[in-house]
């Protein structure tokens, strides 16, 4: 149990905090072991964990990170439990991106496999000077995008042409929400209205929303992966703000001025 | 600092690409204005909403069905 917490303050503090706490106790292999054992993907849904923006994006150069690509090169010499230890670690986040993308449980499942299934194939052309999480990112984020386009040939996506990168943006609702609006319903509920406000977005202004906000890729790196400008990842970022923020407050607002 | 452009710098303070002076006079714009604090506040909200981690878990079902699709790649590969 205690090895638990200390892994707990470990990954929500800075390694500061913790050298500043504990940096007295020495630490010893086994501990060492059993901790990075325990940093999972999963950690971000334990109760006092930071929310999901805080976590292995901004971990330091730790423990965690070298272990990330000493699972890499043992999974590209074929190691396929090394493989299937970073498919554990990243399964999960990966679905969400994918369902946050796509709007439904079907479509987001068979992203979620792509993404793996062409990882695994295209692991030996995996350079190891980007993060093996940014490279799935990308994976997904590629077949999320090629779900969108072949259903917008049957209509049920928003067309692109709305989208505007130099036109002006205002907002329109000015009634402040209901405090804390996630504590009024049930988690099902809250989904379902984030998925919709989503879905009411161009795929390209969702797309860099979930890369930017969510995912907290770099302006860069969003431009790169989606084939935009700088530019054009900043504007897109403000306008999928915008609209969500008109979306949810139709459901959000508080009923009174 | 007018409403409107109050507007267009929320985005970019939400981003840590604010100056610092800049920083300052928003800051006092969203003190004054209800209106502009709303957005703020709202988009902010936005952000923390969907970054929820304890949102769209991935159901067991899909997990099994992920690791026998991989167990099924392997074994090809090793043909
Ligand atoms: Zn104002």
């Amino acid at each position: 149990m205690k090895l638990r917490s200390f892994s707990l303050h470990l990954y929500g503090e800075s390694s500061e905090f913790w050298s500043a706490r504990f940096g007295a106790i020495p630490v010893e292999p086994p501990f060492k072991m059993h901790y990075t054992s325990q940093v999972s993907p999963e950690l971000n849904q334990l109760p006092g964990a930071q929310p999901a923006r805080k976590d292995l994006a901004q971990a330091p150069e730790t423990a965690l990170e070298k272990s990330e690509s000493d699972l890499v090169a043992a999974a590209k010499a074929g190691n396929n439990e090394a493989f299937d230890e970073l498919v554990n670690r990243y399964e999960k986040k990966i679905y969400r991106l994918a369902l946050r993308l796509t709007g439904n449980t079907e479509d987001a499942e068979d992203v979620l496999q792509e993404t793996f299934l062409k990882a695994f194939e295209h692991l030996p052309d995996f350079r190891q000077d980007s993060r093996f999480y940014t490279w799935l990112v990308r994976i997904a984020v590629n077949e999320g995008l090629m779900k969108l386009r072949k259903r917008r040939s049957d209509k049920s996506e928003p067309l692109e042409d709305a989208v505007d990168d130099e036109g002006q943006v205002m907002p329109r609702e000015f009634r402040d929400w209901k405090p804390n609006p996630e504590q009024q319903m049930s988690q099902e509920e809250m989904e379902q209205i984030l998925l919709n406000a989503a879905q009411s977005l161009p795929a390209s202004l969702r797309a860099v929303f979930f890369l930017r906000d969510v995912e907290e890729l770099s302006t860069e790196e969003t431009a790169e992966m989606l084939n935009l400008t700088t530019g054009a990842v900043k504007a897109r970022l403000f306008r999928a703000r915008l609209q969500l923020r008109e979306e949810l407050s139709k459901v959000f607002k508080e009923s009174k001025p | 600092m007018t409403c409107k452009e109050a507007f267009q710098e929320i985005s970019k303070y939400l981003d840590g690409e604010l100056a610092e002076d800049f920083k300052h006079i928003l800051e006092e714009h969203l003190c004054k204005c209800a209106h502009c604090k709303v957005v703020f506040d709202t988009t902010h909200k936005v952000i923390e909403l969907y970054c929820d981690g304890k949102l769209f878990p991935m159901p067991d079902l899909v997990r099994t069905r992920l690791h026998e699709a991989l167990r099924r790649k392997y074994r090809e590969k090793a043909l």
